[in-house]
């Protein structure tokens, strides 16, 4: 089967999920191209095994993104079946190539099988579709959801001079309010709900999280009535996270928030409510107030 | 400037999602609601409109039953509705469903299209920047704020540094996340007015549409796998016991 891959970088770097892209093209069947936009990573592309060449697509249209101009660069490199990011560029990108082939795409896939069985949520979470495809498609994957392929290997790497005309112009940066870590990009979060009494406590969230390289989120509740970052959002209206560690803070666990965290590799539940919904889909659940279950973890952490 | 606003009626996010043969039950959805990223953009059309004048054209895809959908976006301001028929839209691949929004946008005239980042049944998010290259528009997604700028559009976007301000020109495509504003409540007037509006129906014959048939076929529909139960503790002195489960049966601190 052919395939084809297409990166994603951060900076100069690639992310993380490119391997495994390249790792779920493998486990069809596959020796992917990977594609890699503007060239970022490609020398990196090069070294993950499996892959059978690299295209380092390198134009002025990459300085800044613009799916469009990103799509009509790359899809002449885009043959057989194409697999992305189910990231936010990485899905724009995805479907505008899609509809340049007149092919299908299923976003946000967390299985594939066979020739081509796709597996992924919908409904954000609250039930699971499964379909078959036939003919060439584009996929994009869930981030985490595959193993990533390893690295050692040796591809060549042809590079293609291929721009496009840019109509997304960038006119203004504006810096993020906070420097603290994404949801999206954490391994590790601590949310926090209507339970802990205001905005000001989340100050306590935040010191747990500085111990622990987390990010602190929040639930939709808390973001409407205190007026916080919707970037913290949790939630079928906010983000949907895959973290390994999700840590609930006096938050009930409302269908919509359940459905943007109930993924996450292991779910501690801290709530005052022993019938609060959140302990449902908890591994570690905690009956307690936040205010004498925070310090116990805080002195907890500091003792490990 | 006639504005385009695509919609999707979905399950109300607070209701339940059952599955049945195989298949998710939507006789068994309590309630049907516009998808809530779709507000945010016909709310954002709806401010354009009012700075700049023009025409909003409420557009949705779907059964008999989305007719409520346009006639609650009417009740809040959209001038025109639009109805592209289609029984079972859940059967359909993104390429026909793109094509018959491109379609209907192009019979429209409108050169703007807003839409939801993102359906939330689908959670696919393709639409907007299909519809985009089928237009041959610029498309700016996750977009929180849009307003005119001369000629053009200004839009907010997330980027890797915080935010960041985009300039485009039409035709574009503006894919909408949650925005500042919350979308207005009809008045009652609104409402007996949206009674009243004519809904322009439209087949994919209407609209010149060979849909061909669907390369993806759904094969099945599940419920989310279930966790196991997990552990529950009492107490906040049960703290330091999670904390070494999370640290040795867990691996993740």
């Amino acid at each position: 089967m052919e395939i084809t891959v297409i990166a994603e970088s951060s900076g100069n770097s690639l992310h993380p999920i490119t391997a495994q892209l390249v790792g779920a093209a493998c486990a069809l069947g596959g020796s992917p191209t990977v594609v890699v936009p503007g060239g970022n990573g490609a020398n990196e592309a090069a070294t993950i095994n499996g892959v059978s060449k690299v295209v380092s697509v390198v134009g002025d249209c990459f300085a800044s993104f613009d799916g469009g101009a990103w799509a009509s660069a790359l899809t002449p490199q885009c043959n057989g079946v194409v697999l992305a990011g189910a990231t936010p560029n990485g899905r724009e990108v995805a479907a505008r190539i899609a509809a340049k082939r007149g092919i299908a795409i299923v976003q946000d896939a967390t299985a594939l099988s066979g020739s081509i069985n796709i597996t992924r949520p919908i409904y954000s979470g609250k039930a699971v579709e499964t379909s078959s495809v036939s003919g060439d498609c584009v996929i994009t994957l869930r981030a985490n959801a595959f193993d990533a392929a390893g690295s050692g290997g040796s591809a060549p790497i042809n590079t293609v001079d291929q721009s496009a005309d840019v109509s997304v112009a960038i006119k203004e940066a504006i810096a993020k309010a906070s420097e603290r870590l994404d949801v999206s990009e954490a391994d590790i979060i601590i949310s926090g709900g209507r339970g802990i009494g205001e905005r000001e406590n989340f100050a306590h969230l935040e010191e747990v999280a500085d111990m622990i390289g987390a990010a602190v989120g929040a639930s939709r509740a808390v973001v409407d009535e205190w007026g916080m970052p919707h970037s913290m959002q949790v939630g079928q209206t906010g983000k949907t996270v895959t973290p390994s560690l999700y840590i609930a803070v006096g938050i009930s666990g409302a269908i919509q928030h359940l459905a943007g965290m109930r993924s996450s590799k292991y779910i501690v539940a801290i709530n005052k409510d022993p019938d609060a919904p959140i302990f449902g889909v908890a591994d570690y659940g905690i009956v307690s107030t936040w205010e004498d279950a925070i310090p116990a973890l805080k002195s907890a952490l500091a003792a490990l | 400037m006639t504005i385009a606003v695509l919609l999707k009626q979905v399950p109300d996010t607070t209701a339940k999602i059952s599955v049945s043969g195989n298949r998710v039950d939507e006789g068994a959805v309590a309630k049907w609601s516009m998808s809530p990223y779709d507000e945010y953009a016909l709310e954002s059309a709806l401010q354009l409109k009012e700075s700049g004048g023009g025409d909003l054209v409420a557009i949705t895809a779907g059964p008999a039953r989305c007719e409520k959908l346009l006639r609650d976006a009417a009740a809040v301001g959209a001038d025109t509705l639009v109805h592209v028929s289609v029984d079972d839209i859940g059967a359909l691949d993104s390429t026909q469903v793109q094509a018959l929004l491109a379609a209907a946008v192009s019979k429209t005239g409108a050169n703007v299209v807003f839409c939801g980042k993102q359906a939330a049944d689908t959670n696919s998010g393709s639409t907007g920047p299909g519809v985009a290259e089928i237009l041959n528009a610029a498309c700016v997604t996750l977009v929180s704020e849009v307003s005119s700028d001369g000629g053009g559009f200004i839009a907010t976007r997330p980027s890797a540094a915080g935010q960041e301000k985009v300039g485009v020109n039409s035709p574009c495509v503006f894919a909408f996340d949650k925005g500042l504003t919350e979308m207005r409540r009809p008045n009652v007037r609104g409402i007996m007015m949206a009674k009243k509006k004519p809904v322009d129906v439209w087949s994919a014959a209407d609209l010149g549409v060979d849909l061909g048939s669907s390369t993806v076929t759904i094969e099945a529909h599940s419920p989310p796998a279930e966790k196991p139960p997990g552990q529950k503790f009492e107490g906040a002195e049960s703290v330091p016991t999670v904390v070494s489960k999370l640290r040795d049966e867990a691996n993740v601190i």
